[in-house]
């Protein structure tokens, strides 16, 4: 420590225990709420800064690697666990009380957990998730390869047409919702001359937030076949037309095999994507619709279950049954996204 | 005879291009053309061109704009201020803990890494009902809002975007040579120098990618900015305040269809001039994540 002067080691330790002593000060007068001026937060916070300045100041060669990692590492880390880590082990934690949004009174076992498997509503949501997840893998990828297709055969404004196409994706799902809800409502009555929307009846309705869905996303997975088909060398695709393949065979035996990881890719995004949907739903139906299920009426047919969840705790204010329903929607998204793991590993040692 | 099917053949092709550009186009279209209507004659005929004027596009969008309940200006500047600030510091933030998350081996960082990408597969949903009350609870703390205030939720988009920026980020540091970083420290460069003159700039690229990619995430938001923000609070993102305002009024499609013009205009532009660096950025999150 020889090499550094008194005058460095002054303004080190200085700053350091000033920050500390800001910090210490900023937190006494949270805790005993004797407020002084209400800057105790702005306290805290110049505290911790003059304290990482002392910090970085600290008169030592051996440990200045050390401390230069932590202090780039802690402003990122302290965000992520305070928003997400934290909050997901007080949630889960919540989810077996009567928890109300503010207090807890008491446990509740897996009370929650037994309960949403009895409630019709939150049943038919898990049932026409899971419909409205098997529907899109197939029609967004089918419809995302098709257009891949023609975009990567010689067609002249091929950029204008990949761009078109992929425009609904930029935009954000509560617009997009009204937008189309406006469709329904108004432009489609008017073509099919019809005085009901659409958006009225569940069945219908459904549907159409299958279309908004599809005509938003498949652009995008569009984009990703697009890059996975122009991996496949030309100098195969021109040796099968040579050895007398037709397009079809062509597409097949050769274009299909060779792009399986990129399938992989893209069913996967869709499934994760489309089991999250909440935006289009929230703005296009709000979920209602009815329908009997059960043997109990209910009003919300068109309600998936992020927007069960968001009803659960936001309109019915009963939090700690949506936090359960929460934990649920996650270990059905854990699993779906350890297989995909596991498939796409083995898909790698394939190769 | 074979050149002839062939071009017969594309333009068979074209048509059907064409046609579908149309139909994905076509919601875009009736915005346009139903935001120069007045509403009687939107439901009299919502698809022509009948009764559109530019006076009632102009008459329309000042309607909107000076709507009490959308307030469009201060949410169109809460938005951008939102956006910018946590881009910028998630690309600070996040290229520093990767570089310091790739270039150290040592058994700390590897459980920082895997927390890292084992955190993106939480739902939003799982720790957004905890979330609203552990920020009330700190609000209340130190005395600083923390729900229905920007930092608040700049703060939120730091922690809920860390994960993906930090496993993108990692890939790309992963492949720049150590060499580099060690002659940077034989020519007396220290850590944070070789970090900040050094590694940062050759980021570029990379940065751009996971700016593109939070940018369209955090500028279309909803959920997040409306369980911080709250519907009736004092600043509002476009979303929130769009879907605040529809859900206040009736039916007025007129006025709807000209917030939805407001809130989907900038994000064309923005595209319009970095088409190639949006679509490439967007193929890029996606094969990685």
């Amino acid at each position: 420590m020889g090499e550094f002067s008194a005058k460095r080691k002054i303004f080190s330790f200085g700053t350091m225990i000033i920050g500390i002593a800001l910090m210490v000060a900023g937190l006494f007068m949270a805790i005993t709420l004797t407020d002084f001026l209400g800057i105790r937060g702005e306290l805290i916070i110049a505290g911790c800064i003059l304290f990482f300045v002392g910090l970085y100041f600290f008169p030592t060669l051996k440990h200045h690697r050390g401390i230069i990692n932590f202090m780039f590492l802690f402003p990122l880390l302290f965000a992520f666990v305070v928003t997400v880590i934290f909050p997901l082990f007080i949630g889960i934690g919540y989810s077996f009380t009567d928890w109300d949004g503010i207090t807890v009174n008491k446990g509740v076992g897996f009370g929650n957990y037994q309960r949403m498997f009895g409630e019709a509503q939150f049943m038919w949501s898990v049932l026409i998730t899971f419909l409205f997840v098997i529907i899109n893998i197939i029609l967004v990828n089918l419809v995302a390869f098709l257009l891949a297709l023609l975009c990567t055969s010689k067609l002249k404004g091929l950029g204008f047409f990949r761009a078109a196409y992929f425009v609904p994706n930029l935009i954000g799902g509560i617009v997009l919702g009204y937008i189309w809800q406006f469709i329904f409502s108004k432009v489609i009555t008017e073509i099919l001359n019809s005085q009901a929307s659409m958006l009225v009846e569940t069945k219908t309705a459904f549907i159409g937030i299958v279309m908004v869905y599809v005509w938003q996303y498949a652009g995008y997975i569009m984009l990703i076949y697009i890059t996975g088909l122009n991996t496949v060398p030309g100098d195969i695709i021109e040796a099968s037309s040579i050895d007398g393949a037709n397009a079809l065979q062509t597409l097949f035996k050769i274009k299909i095999p060779m792009i399986a990881p990129t399938i992989t890719i893209c069913t996967f995004l869709t499934l994760t994507s489309a089991f999250k949907q909440f935006d289009v739903n929230l703005s296009l139906t709000n979920g209602t619709g009815s329908v009997t299920f059960m043997g109990k009426y209910l009003s919300k047919g068109t309600s998936m279950l992020a927007h069960n969840i968001y009803e659960t705790a936001f309109v019915n204010n009963e939090y700690a049954y949506g936090e359960a329903k929460a934990v649920f929607f996650f270990i059905v998204l854990a699993i779906v996204s350890i297989i995909q793991v596991r498939v796409s590993n083995k898909r790698e040692v394939e190769l | 005879m074979k050149i002839k099917e062939k071009t017969s053949k594309v333009v068979a092709k074209m048509v059907v291009a064409i046609i579908i550009a149309i139909y994905v186009l076509f919601p875009f279209f009736l915005v346009v053309v139903n935001c120069c209507k007045t509403t009687d004659d939107i439901t009299a005929n919502p698809i022509g061109f009948n009764g559109v004027s530019f006076s009632n596009f102009i008459q329309n969008l000042t309607d909107v704009i000076n709507n009490t309940h959308f307030q469009f200006w201060p949410a169109f500047f809460t938005s951008v201020v939102v956006t910018v600030l946590s881009l910028v510091l998630l690309a600070l933030f996040g290229a520093m803990a990767a570089w310091v998350i790739c270039r150290n081996k040592t058994k700390w960082s590897a459980v920082i890494y895997f927390t890292f990408i084992a955190s993106m597969i939480i739902p939003f949903q799982v720790v957004m009902l905890p979330l609203i009350s552990s920020f009330k609870d700190v609000g209340n703390f130190i005395g600083i809002p923390m729900i229905q205030s920007i930092p608040g939720l700049v703060f939120a988009y730091l922690g809920f975007g860390g994960a993906m920026t930090v496993f993108i980020l990692n890939g790309f540091i992963k492949g720049i040579p150590m060499e580099l970083e060690e002659a940077a420290s034989i020519d007396g460069c220290s850590p944070e120098q070789t970090f900040f003159i050094v590694i940062f700039p050759l980021l570029k690229p990379v940065i751009t990618t996971i700016t593109i990619l939070n940018g369209m995430w955090i500028w279309n938001d909803y959920l997040l900015p409306s369980i911080l923000l709250q519907q009736n609070g004092p600043v509002k993102t476009l979303p929130v305040a769009v879907q605040a305002f529809v859900g206040s009024y009736v039916k007025q499609w007129n006025l709807i269809l000209g917030a939805a013009f407001l809130a989907i205009i900038p994000i064309l532009i923005l595209f319009f001039f970095a088409q190639k660096q949006i679509m490439d950025g967007m193929i890029e999150g996606a094969v990685k994540g």
